[in-house]
């Protein structure tokens, strides 16, 4: 216990947990909802590891980071699941993550390398549509097109900055004038990916900015099948989602356990159908039916993590200028 | 003739007044005590700076003047769902930002049903998306806000000045120059200084439905610079610029409002003579079913979307239901103690600039004073601790200025028309409230009071860092819905909410009519 | 014993003179043109209009900067003398104790002057429901239960039909002779002055004159008084 807590009842708490260590884990709000992985992986954990797992949802994966940089060393938790590629380098930065020797056999389209993170999950993104339409084949097509699309804003969502980075990566210099084409394609830019996925679905845009595997959701989860992605011959940008220790955890046996938990079999069966991504590590069983639907990428697109915050000034600055015409 | 007026509360008004200050300055200065880096503003900020100003000017306009005759309309008719209606009005400005918009898209958006309309006719599509789309969902918000305050200005005249108006045989504009036309010349500053000020921290409607980049608002800049860029400095530089926004919206209002009272009668019930015309009539029932439908059609789409979500909604949901009723009470309670001595104390100082203290409090980015807040406790306490009195609190500082220009109108008339009788009977402190004060503005404090739990039930954001995680609140759990493609379910969620809302609301505002005289 | 010794009381452009004593268990009349400066006299008595110089003493003790309800005076004004909100007990009761919280003793002195000026059975009605000349009685009645020596009228009656008002002033005078009170009242008509005042305090051109002898004053007016009689 790292605080003078205030209330008698928190002390009596945990008084009564004193001999079952308690590992907290802080990630993005989705996770921890009932239709959220969290709570089939924390009944699965604390069968094997003789703890109490906690998950404290807070936002998504920018906020998570925002708040580790405000909690700095004196932090509660001792690992944050749920920053991104995009977000790697920002969170090495802080100095605040521990290296680890968990790794396994991943099925990742790259090579994973690296020593503080661990991947758990990952998708492409991708533009979402309804199945009566003839989608683009890449952003070129889609900007001569009258499709109308939304986009989450790269400033407060981390979908918003996927696409900013997949355009880039994907044009370079060009990436500019592909902006300018998709100008009077946008209907509108939203806070998050919640926003603009329900605009989608009340019929204010042709196409949402999400994942290759959305559709998979409508398929396994509502048995509908009018949804689907649109392959795009550039490339799609990855996003891989990581779980990392923090070198403040008092914690740090079992949190290394937990990361090497996450890519075990029996976390990685469940991630498919609950945060509706690819699982980092190919499960015994296979992937889920409705998985083997989904649209292939030719080719996987991503800035190493290193690179993404020079090249993620660069990137707005331009979508900014091409945008704001 | 007072000359030697009565003083209320002067002290303990002082004490909330710089409570409120301390509460945002503390937080300001957290935020720019942590900064390490710091960049100054830049082109894109002041570019944000402008649209936000424009923005907030037009939304603050435009609901007011429309205000007026709906206002006007509504006052001087008596008709079957009257008082519902005026309770449905509330309904807008309650309801968490995302479900809005998704009731205003269903009527105005490109698939929405006024297009609907217009493709049926072979007419042309409008397009709600820009400028147009951030200032149609501020006046959809605030429009009921400005008609409530207006009406409620408009039941302070006195019955006997209608009478007199009725034996000089004044026509209706005669009526609207010499009777209420000076009434609006009071309200009318302070209601459009409060919707520009929240339309000041507009970030997530100005976003959505302004089409991109150019609607980028000032508090999209701060939420950018603690979120992804984490430059505290030029966030606090940015809430810097919104309170000096704020603080020149309240000076110049209340600047303008003159310091006059509208008078005391015999509390009789207001019946009118005027505008009984058969035109007068009709333009009224046209004002109010336009109104009406403007208002209540994208709150028949969240009705609708809500009930087909609501079998799907989880027990989660009720329990957050429950958690943020909890809130909403207590936040009700905060605001009393705190709204009613500043309100005291505003109505009786000459200096009634003071009011603008309570416009810092919106005028405030909720996520600069969360971030404050959250870097002053955490060393010292852990934040989930301390989570439920931070969020009333917060919520308050967010209620505050609509409670001020609730409370503090006919306080100033309380005290003027009653002060001397009080003085002269020695009634002072507690049983000048208990026997004067609280009967009197009772209607308004039950208004207040609705308002305050009604804002804190559909508030989400405020202080996402003290959100406790086992305690979440009603539109939290319905973002997490939304979040896991639970798009129903969280429609679900949103009309338990609106309708949660809506009910504490009518209770509180229903409950400080009851049985008054006024 | 009331004096108000050198008063002057300026506001802008207007100001009014007074060097005048208030005798105990007397009545005194305040007549003088519109605008003279009548309510004012009288709001500084009571401390709402506060002195520009001068002092006012009450046997002999400086009251110049009292709070108004701490003064040995009270006061009808022209309107406004009962709350709305509260029943005409309450009303009452407020010049009793200003918390309300009444001794059972306090709850009859309450009954018993409603019942002395007529409204033993409107205790629990409110001011608005009561005729004009019910409210003028109601207010009376509190100034029954506050029992100061110094009662000042400004006018309270004037809206009331002669007859009525002739009733109020009959009131008033059996009050006072009752609780030996003072009266100071403002008034227009020479026919009040004749019915109850002892005194006159003749208010124009910037002065409250010294009081003088009603019958005499009136019988043999000045010619500022004759002009404002005409």
């Amino acid at each position: 216990m790292k605080y003078l807590t205030l209330a008698a009842t928190t002390l009596l708490a945990t008084s009564a947990y004193a001999d079952t260590p308690e590992l907290v884990v802080y990630t993005y709000d989705s996770f921890v909802t009932e239709w959220g992985p969290g709570p089939q992986i924390e009944a699965a954990f604390e069968e094997t590891c003789a703890c109490d797992l906690k998950f404290v949802g807070m936002g998504d994966g920018a906020a998570l980071l925002a708040r580790l940089k405000l909690e700095g060393a004196r932090s509660d938790a001792d690992l944050v699941l749920g920053l991104d590629t995009s977000l790697i380098a920002a969170a090495k930065e802080t100095g605040l993550f521990a290296t680890t020797s968990v790794s396994a056999e991943y099925n990742l389209p790259i090579v994973w390398n690296d020593d503080s993170f661990v991947p758990y999950d990952w998708g492409y993104f991708a533009f979402v549509h309804n199945t009566d339409m003839l989608p683009p084949n890449n952003f070129r097509e889609l900007g001569d097109s009258d499709i109308k699309i939304v986009i989450q804003d790269p400033r407060s969502s981390t979908p918003g900055l996927g696409l900013l980075m997949w355009v880039k990566q994907a044009y370079g210099d060009e990436a500019p004038a592909i902006w300018e084409g998709l100008a009077d394609n946008v209907v509108t830019v939203t806070k998050g990916w919640s926003e603009a996925y329900g605009l989608f679905l009340e019929g204010e845009a042709d196409m949402v900015l999400s994942y290759t595997t959305s559709p998979a959701y409508h398929l396994i989860a509502e048995d509908d099948a009018t949804k689907a992605a649109a392959p795009f011959d550039e490339g799609h940008y990855m996003q891989i989602e990581v779980v990392g220790k923090l070198a403040g955890s008092d914690q740090s046996e079992l949190a290394d356990k937990f990361m090497a938990f996450m890519v075990s079999d029996a976390a990685q069966t469940v991630l498919p159908t609950t945060n509706w991504m690819y699982p980092a590590v190919l499960p015994d069983a296979g992937l889920p039916i409705g998985f083997g639907q989904l649209i292939e990428p030719e080719k996987a697109l991503l800035v190493p993590s290193e690179a993404v915050p020079a090249l993620r000034e660069e990137a707005l600055a331009e979508w900014l200028t091409a945008l704001s015409k | 003739m007072a000359h030697r007026t009565l003083q209320v509360s002067t002290k303990t008004g002082i004490s909330a007044a710089t409570l409120v200050l301390a509460l945002i300055l503390a937080a300001l200065g957290a935020v720019f005590w942590r900064a390490e880096f710091g960049s100054l503003l830049g082109p894109a900020d002041w570019a944000a700076i402008r649209f936000t100003v424009l923005q907030a000017v037009l939304s603050a306009l435009i609901s007011t003047v429309f205000a007026i005759p709906i206002a006007r309309a509504l006052a001087r008719r008596q008709f079957v769902g009257r008082s519902l209606l005026v309770t449905l009005l509330g309904a807008p400005f309650i309801l968490p930002v995302i479900v809005a918009v998704l009731g205003l898209l269903a009527v105005f958006g490109r698939a929405g049903w006024l297009n609907a309309g217009l493709a049926a006719f072979g007419l042309p599509a409008v397009s709600i998306y820009g400028l147009q789309g951030v200032v149609l969902a501020h006046v959809f918000f605030n429009l009921p806000l400005a008609t409530r305050l207006l009406l409620q200005g408009w039941q302070t005249i006195p019955a006997e000045r209608f009478r007199l108006a009725a034996q000089l045989g004044l026509t209706p504009q005669a009526v609207f120059r010499s009777i209420e036309l000076p009434l609006l010349r009071q309200i009318l500053p302070g209601t459009a200084a409060l919707i520009f000020v929240i339309c000041l921290t507009s970030f997530a409607v100005a976003l959505t439905l302004g089409g991109g980049p150019r609607a980028t608002t000032i508090e999209l800049a701060i939420y950018q610079a603690f979120r992804f860029d984490f430059d505290l400095n030029r966030a606090a530089l940015l809430s810097l610029v919104q309170l000096g926004l704020a603080g020149s919206a309240a000076v110049t209002a209340l600047w303008i409002i003159p310091s006059i009272s509208i008078g005391g009668g015999q509390d009789r019930p207001l019946k009118r003579w005027d505008a009984q015309g058969g035109v007068q009539r009709m333009l009224d029932g046209a004002v109010i079913i336009l109104a009406a439908l403007f208002l209540l059609l994208p709150l028949g789409a969240v009705l609708a979307r809500g009930l087909i979500g609501l079998p799907q909604t989880p027990a989660s949901v009720w329990q957050a239901a429950g958690n943020s009723i909890g809130v909403a009470l207590l936040s009700i309670a905060v605001l009393l103690v705190l709204a009613l001595p500043l309100a005291g104390w505003i109505a009786t100082t000459k200096r009634s600039s003071v009011e603008g203290v309570g416009l810092f409090g919106i005028a405030a980015s909720p996520l600069m004073i969360g971030t404050g807040w959250f870097i002053l406790i955490n060393p010292v306490a852990d934040p989930f601790v301390l989570a439920l009195p931070v969020t009333a609190l917060v919520n308050v500082l967010m209620a505050l200025p609509f409670a001020l220009r609730i409370l503090v109108p006919p306080l100033r008339d309380t005290v003027q028309v009653y002060g001397r009788l009080s003085q002269a009977l020695s009634l002072q402190g507690w049983p000048f409230w208990r026997w004067v004060v609280l009967p009197r503005i009772r209607p308004q404090i039950g208004f207040a009071a609705g308002l305050t739990g009604a804002l804190s039930m559909g508030d989400l954001g405020v202080i996402a860092l003290f959100a406790h995680p086992d305690r979440t609140t009603l539109p939290l759990q319905m973002y997490r819905l939304m979040g896991s493609y639970q798009m129903e379910a969280a429609a679900g969620a949103a009309l338990i909410l609106l309708a949660l809302s809506l009910g504490i609301f009518w209770l509180f505002d229903k409950g400080g009519r009851w049985h008054a005289d006024a | 014993m009331l004096t108000l010794e050198q008063g002057l009381i300026r506001q802008g452009s207007f100001s009014l003179a007074a060097n005048l004593t208030i005798e105990p268990h007397k009545k005194y009349a305040v007549i003088g043109p519109s605008g003279a400066g009548k309510s004012t006299l009288l709001g500084a008595f009571c401390g709402f209009v506060p002195l520009t110089q001068g002092k006012l003493l009450w046997q002999a003790r400086d009251i110049t900067h009292a709070a108004p309800g701490a003064r040995p005076m009270t006061m009808l004004f022209q309107d406004n003398n009962l709350f709305p909100h509260l029943s005409v007990q309450q009303n009452v009761g407020l010049g009793v104790r200003p918390d309300l919280r009444l001794s059972s003793d306090e709850k009859t002195q309450v009954e018993s002057a409603l019942a002395r000026v007529g409204l033993a059975d409107m205790a629990d009605r409110k001011p608005g429901s009561l005729s004009g000349g019910q409210q003028s009685r109601a207010a009376l009645a509190r100034v029954l239960v506050q029992a100061r020596p110094l009662v000042l009228l400004d006018e309270p009656f004037a809206a009331l039909g002669p007859a009525l008002r002739n009733e109020m002033l009959d009131l008033v005078d059996a009050l006072v002779t009752e609780t030996g009170a003072s009266l100071i009242m403002v008034t227009h008509a020479p026919e009040d002055v004749e019915r109850i005042a002892d005194e006159v305090i003749f208010v124009a051109s910037g002065t409250a004159m010294a009081p003088q002898p009603a019958r005499a004053l009136m019988e043999n007016p000045p010619s500022e008084l004759r002009a404002y009689l005409g």
